[in-house]
Order: structure tokens, then C-alpha cells, then sequence
């Protein structure tokens, strides 16, 4: 299926967050995690569906002012 | 030593940690800077680069409290959902909130930045709103449970110091006991001065000093004038007069006569 991957069409046989992030190679980064514009808690993941379309933000520390 | 959302520190400037030439740039100048509390922030993360890995790195190097922003949200539910990974990521209910309005200018979408302060407030977070010196909004912050507020001086990155001074000084008179932080628009060690002479808690502030010529010197530059601001209000200031007056007695001095001194 397609889903948006930090902005980006990105096509996956994965429908769960946690195996995503694993996929991925996070499953042991400093990584937080959205579906659709809402926040998924790290122990949460592995509890959430993924479905075609959806919008995930995979994001980690950057500088800022 | 002053207090932020109960927690005592000595130094009253904060360090924005973006915009630096290099990691060890940015290091030596939170050295030089003296700075307790960095900010941060977040971004997407890439599979294959992980940049954001090897700056969590140094930000555990550094060893001083972050406190996150919700840069580059433009809406209350934006900055709600980054301040929840950012409390995740980074391990603190501090947040500095943003809700930008407009892209030219980067002021804050004041109505934005109240609906998320109360959301975030009620979650239990510690936010510290990126507002204006508009009077009703600050209000409006304290009310949705924010215990310190950071106004601006001039838009972010623009340098311009102390654009509305009187607001701001209208601001410290209604909110006493309120800690104030100028955040954003301070370009040189006498803006940062200015606003501590007028009784603000601390500054904080990013680019002038990463993007000054000598960023290590202009962060214990910012430090100096951080403090002696801090010192002459405590000291007391004396009030502007209209009109001039003589420091050196007039009475008393060579050739004086009475006519002449009134």
C-alpha cells in the first residue's frame, strides 16, 4: 500500500507503526512518532494499524532556536 | 538566581542551538555563553542519513536542560502533536511553543498559541509561549496555566532589538511577578542589555550569536551584557530628565555667582 512517509509517497507491506519504524532501521533510535497529525507514544505503536493513505511522521532531535 | 517553572538557575540566558558553522562551534559557544537551558527541535528523521541521532549525541555531551520548540507549526494542533513527540523524544514537559501566523514576518498566531497553551497546560506540560507584547494575549496565556511568558523584541532572526519598547515595559509593570523572557529579534549584546535593564528574567536568543563572526566570542559577549543589564536594574536606574543637571556641586565652585544658577 501507499502511505505518506514524512511528506513523501512511500509504498510499504507493512500496516503496523512498530514494524515500520523497525523496517526502517528504529527500532532502537531516538525517534518519536504521528499518524495523521496525531502523536503515537512509542509503546503505542505496535497497537497502531496502518492503512493506505495514511500520513506518518517519523521525526528525532534536530538544533533549533 | 531566578526561578523557571520551579526550577532555580544562575544564568538568565537561554541558547538557541541552530545556524552554527559546526557541532564544535555550537559546543564552545554553550560553553562561552554560560547558557543552563538550550533549545531544540525536531525533524523528520532519514533512514539513511540518521542526522538527527548524532545530534542527540552532543546535546547529551553538553549536559544542559533542553527545552524543545514547535518551530514551523502554523496551527494549534500542529504544535499540540509536535509538543507530544518532543516531551517523548527529548524527556521534558518543557516546551517553548510557537504557533506561526505568517512566514514573512514569523510573528505568532496569538489565537493558535492560546488554544495549544491551554490543551498542553492541561496535559500537564511546563509551556513557554513564543508571544508577542500584546497585553490581552499574555493574559490569556497565564489564564490557560503558563507560568512564564517569552514576548518577543523584533521578529525571529531580524536583529532589530527592542522594537515596541513601551509595550514591553508595560508588560513587566502588569505581570511582576510573571517570569518574562525576551525571545526572538535581539541582534547585538545591548538589545539583550536594554531588556534586562527594563526588569525582563532572562533572553533568549540563536542567531546573533551563530551567525556572528566569531560565534564563541559573541556568546560570552551576550553572557557579559546578559548580566550587567541584570545588575544595573537591581542596582536601580535613575529616571531620564528633560533637561540637564549638574553632577559636580554648584555651590561652592570657582567664580560662582548666584545669578548664574538659576
Amino acid at each position: 500500500m501507499q502511505i505518506l512517509l514524512n511528506g513523501e509517497r512511500f509504498a510499504t507491506d507493512t500496516d503496523n507503526l512498530d514494524a515500520l519504524c523497525a523496517k526502517l532501521g528504529f527500532a532502537e533510535a531516538k525517534v518519536a512518532t504521528a499518524v495523521n497529525g496525531n502523536f503515537v507514544a512509542a509503546a503505542a505503536r505496535s497497537q497502531t494499524h496502518l492503512v493506505e493513505s495514511d500520513e506518518v511522521e517519523i521525526v528525532a532531535p534536530r538544533q533549533g532556536g | 538566581m531566578f526561578e523557571l517553572c520551579g526550577t532555580p538557575f544562575t544564568s538568565r540566558m537561554l541558547l538557541g542551538t541552530a545556524g552554527y558553522s559546526s557541532p564544535d562551534v555550537l559546543r564552545q559557544a554553550v560553553e562561552a555563553s554560560g547558557a543552563e537551558i538550550v533549545t531544540v527541535s525536531l525533524r523528520r528523521e532519514s533512514a539513511r542519513v540518521r542526522t538527527g541521532q548524532g545530534f542527540w549525541a552532543l546535546i547529551e555531551q553538553l549536559g544542559r536542560r533542553v527545552l524543545p520548540n514547535t518551530a514551523g507549526c502554523h496551527t494549534a494542533k500542529e504544535a499540540i502533536a509536535t509538543a507530544e513527540m518532543a516531551r517523548e523524544l527529548f524527556g521534558t514537559n518543557w516546551i517553548k511553543l510557537e504557533v506561526i501566523a505568517n512566514d514573512d514576518t514569523l510573528q505568532p498566531d496569538l489565537f493558535g498559541l492560546v488554544e495549544a497553551a491551554t490543551v498542553l497546560c492541561a496535559e500537564g506540560f511546563e509551556v513557554l509561549p513564543y508571544t508577542t507584547e500584546d497585553l490581552g494575549a499574555a493574559e490569556r496565556l497565564v489564564a490557560a496555566g503558563c507560568t512564564v511568558l517569552m514576548p518577543w523584541a523584533a521578529p525571529i532572526g531580524s536583529a532589530r532589538g527592542l522594537v515596541n519598547k513601551t509595550a514591553l515595559q508595560s508588560l513587566r509593570a502588569y505581570f511582576p511577578d510573571t517570569p518574562l523572557i525576551i525571545d526572538a529579534g535581539i541582534g547585538t549584546p545591548s538589545h539583550a542589555a536594554e531588556a534586562m535593564e527594563l526588569g525582563y528574567d532572562a533572553v533568549l536568543l540563536n542567531t546573533a550569536v551563530a551567525k556572528a563572526g566569531d560565534p564563541v566570542k559573541m556568546a560570552e559577549s551576550f553572557a557579559k551584557a546578559i548580566q550587567a543589564g541584570r545588575m544595573a536594574f537591581e542596582a536601580g536606574i535613575v529616571e531620564p530628565r528633560d533637561m540637564g543637571s549638574p553632577s559636580t556641586p554648584v555651590a561652592g565652585t570657582p567664580f560662582f555667582k548666584i545669578d548664574h544658577a538659576s
